[in-house]
């Protein structure tokens, strides 16, 4: 499977395993598995590790989750907990 | 001796404990911050838009970089970075230069709310990690957050923000980085977001104030934790040197002074000045009403200076140099060979260029950077244009102060009209200046001339005399005044009551040849007529004599004859006999 066939290709910046970052990835994989089956591609990366790839993405915040793709790029910044910013959000559902 | 060693002692094991500075590099800060900012703390830098805050940061940063090899990292909300590097190009700043060095590192962080939905918990751990990887990857030493209050635009949680930035503030000071964070001036509060909550150690405020139309900017140091620091608003300057903030309040009067002298230029003048001219280092006013002289006395000063090999400033505050350099042509003097040489530079701006304490700054500027040893300012009686009369008297004391500690001496011209507020300002200042030349109209018979005297001239024996003050193609020239019955005579009059002593004397000489001549007629006739008696004499002697002669002849002739008389009676004795018998 190749990466260009995803309709979606998100990213969620975390600093470290910590308790949000935690939620966040539970709650982005949860969301995903409901409404994007089989679209989608979740990398997960951990500026505690790579810091040097926070000021491509413009990454303030952890954790943070950015849309790839589909242009044009859209973030999230937070555990993710309310399924329905999310949604809309990431213009998976209309606002 | 003991108690000054000790103290020393004291102070020496104090020094761990006083706060450690960063010297900022800025011309003016150090001193004004009494050796720069917190070291390894951070410094909140506050103004309003457009005050200069970014310029400051920026130039922390730089400096830090060129001058004290202390990397650092500028992480700007506002402009990008290749934005900010055009911006402070024009500061002769090259920021590109720098970070290809590994000297600095500019970071922009991008916010914006359209883009960024704001689900549940999070904390700022992207923005520390980025920050301590532009840190670490320069090592950096000193840190500009340029404008963090953007953040509250960006983000809606105002609560995690907060706790976030104090956090951020606390984590820079453990990195143990210097570092300037701007924050936007709020109403009634130093930044609209309150951050000087979290910025306590040193705070700064940049102000642009216009007032008059004229615009000055300032900064003061509102709070500078556990160190004594200068409290006045100082103006400063942004120029293409970057940043120049006038410390301007000395405090001490105690000032080294000299008892050498230099000349006028003018020998006259020296003349009056107890012969030897201006004490070196002292300020000197000239004054007058339009028109008597007062920049051709100055330049001429400028050009005795020029001569001895003496670096000049000028201030024109009126003409622009070109017109002073013609003008002063006109009676003799060669400014532009002066200029030419690198002795003498004009500095012309009109005063309304900006505000008085701006002028300071850049009279202040500029006397650093050329160095000279004599500074006019012509007039400063413009100045009152751009502020009021305690202002520009506020000014002038700094200036001379300044002035005095460098052993610069400084002309000043003023110009005095027959008005009040103008003729206030010369003697406002009138009791800073050490020697005060005065030049008056004279007015009398349909002219006007200029009589100059000196006013006052501290620690020397000067003149009290009025003296005409002539300019003339071949130069400044001053003549003693006429005083006669009729009062002080100058210009014409002067010049008919010299012609007509010198008519007097004309005909006195000749009164006076025209006797000798008589007593040398009447010598002759003397002579003469003793020449005269004396033949007359000789004619009487002659006679005399001849009558003596005659008489002699007569008894020689006489007594021949008798001789002839007896030889011709020898012969016949009887008749002598006769004769005898006779007898």
């Amino acid at each position: 499977m190749k990466t260009e066939d995803k309709k979606w290709e998100l990213r969620l910046y975390i600093a470290g395993q910590t308790e949000k970052s935690v939620t966040a990835l539970n709650n982005l994989r949860r969301y995903c598995e409901e409404h994007l089956k089989g679209q989608y591609k979740i990398e997960v990366i951990d500026l505690l590790r790579k810091p040097q790839l926070a000021e491509g993405d413009q990454i303030l915040a952890t954790p943070t989750l950015v849309r790839k793709v589909p242009e044009p790029i859209r973030k999230i910044i937070g555990d993710l907990s309310n399924e329905e910013k999310v949604l809309v959000g990431l213009n998976i559902i209309p606002a | 001796m003991k108690t000054s060693s000790s103290k020393k002692q004291k102070k020496e094991n104090k020094t761990p404990l006083t706060l450690e500075k960063a010297l900022t590099g800025i011309a003016g800060l150090d001193e004004v911050t009494g050796g720069g900012l917190p070291k390894g703390r951070p410094t909140l830098v506050c103004g309003e838009a457009g005050s200069g805050k970014t310029m400051m940061s920026i130039e922390f940063i730089v400096r830090g970089a060129t001058q004290f090899n202390e990397p650092g990292v500028i992480m700007t909300f506002e402009e990008r970075a290749e934005e900010l590097a055009v911006n402070v190009t024009s500061l002769g700043f090259n920021l590109e230069k720098l970070q290809a060095e590994k000297k600095l590192r500019v970071d922009y962080v991008h916010i914006s709310r359209t883009e960024i939905q704001e689900t549940g918990e999070y904390d700022l751990d992207g923005l520390f990690i980025r920050l301590g990887h532009a840190i670490d990857s320069v090592k950096a030493k000193r840190v500009v957050l340029d404008t963090i209050e953007n953040l509250f635009g960006g983000l809606e949680n105002e609560g995690i923000l907060r706790a976030e930035l104090r956090r951020l503030f606390t984590w820079l000071k453990d990195k143990g980085v210097t570092s300037i964070i701007t924050g936007e001036r709020g109403e009634g509060r130093l930044t609209r977001h309150g951050l000087e909550e979290y910025v306590s150690d040193c705070v700064i405020l940049l102000d642009h104030r216009v007032v008059n139309q004229i615009s000055t900017r300032r900064m003061r140091i509102v709070k500078y934790r556990g160190t004594l620091h200068g409290t006045n608003e100082y103006p400063f300057l942004i120029d293409e040197d970057g940043i120049a903030i006038l410390p301007v309040t000395s405090l001490n009067l105690n000032k080294e002074t000299t008892s050498e002298r230099m000349s006028s230029g003018i020998t006259t003048i020296d003349g009056m000045l107890g012969g030897k001219g201006f004490f070196k280092g002292s300020s000197i006013l000239v004054s007058g009403t339009a028109g008597t002289g007062k920049t051709s006395i100055a330049s001429n000063f400028v050009d005795g200076a020029c001569k001895n090999k003496q670096r000049c400033l000028y201030f024109a505050f009126e003409e622009p140099p070109q017109q002073i350099i013609r003008n002063m042509r006109s009676i003799s003097i060669d400014l532009d060979k002066h200029v030419k040489a690198g002795l003498l530079k004009f500095n012309a701006a009109r005063p309304t260029l900006y505000g008085l304490e701006m002028h300071l700054v850049a009279i202040h500027k500029e006397i650093q950077k050329f160095k000279p040893s004599v500074v006019v300012i012509d007039p400063i009686t413009n100045f009152i244009s751009v502020g009021t009369l305690s202002e520009v008297k506020n000014m002038l004391i700094r200036l001379i102060d300044f002035l005095q500690n460098e052993q610069i001496t400084v002309m000043f011209t003023a110009l005095t009209l027959n008005d009040v507020v103008n003729d206030q300002t010369d003697e406002a200042i009138s009791s800073l200046v050490d020697t005060w030349l005065l030049i008056r109209d004279i007015e009398s018979n349909g002219e006007r001339n200029r009589g100059m005297y000196v006013m006052k001239s501290r620690g020397m024996n000067h003149s009290n005399q009025v003296r005409e003050f002539v300019i003339s193609d071949e130069g400044l020239e001053l003549i003693s005044v006429y005083v006669g019955p009729d009062g002080i005579l100058t210009g014409s009059a002067r010049e008919a009551q010299m012609l007509q002593e010198e008519t007097g004397a004309a005909i006195h000489n000749y009164a006076l040849s025209r006797k000798d001549r008589e007593i040398m007629r009447k010598r002759k006739v003397l002579e003469s007529k003793i020449a005269s008696l004396n033949s007359e004499f000789e004619s009487v002697e002659e006679e005399l004599n001849k009558v003596y002669e005659e008489e002699e002849l007569r008894k020689q002739i006489l007594s021949k004859n008798r001789e002839a008389m007896q030889t011709i009676r020898r012969g016949s004795q009887k008749n002598d006999e006769l004769q005898s018998v006779k007898k």
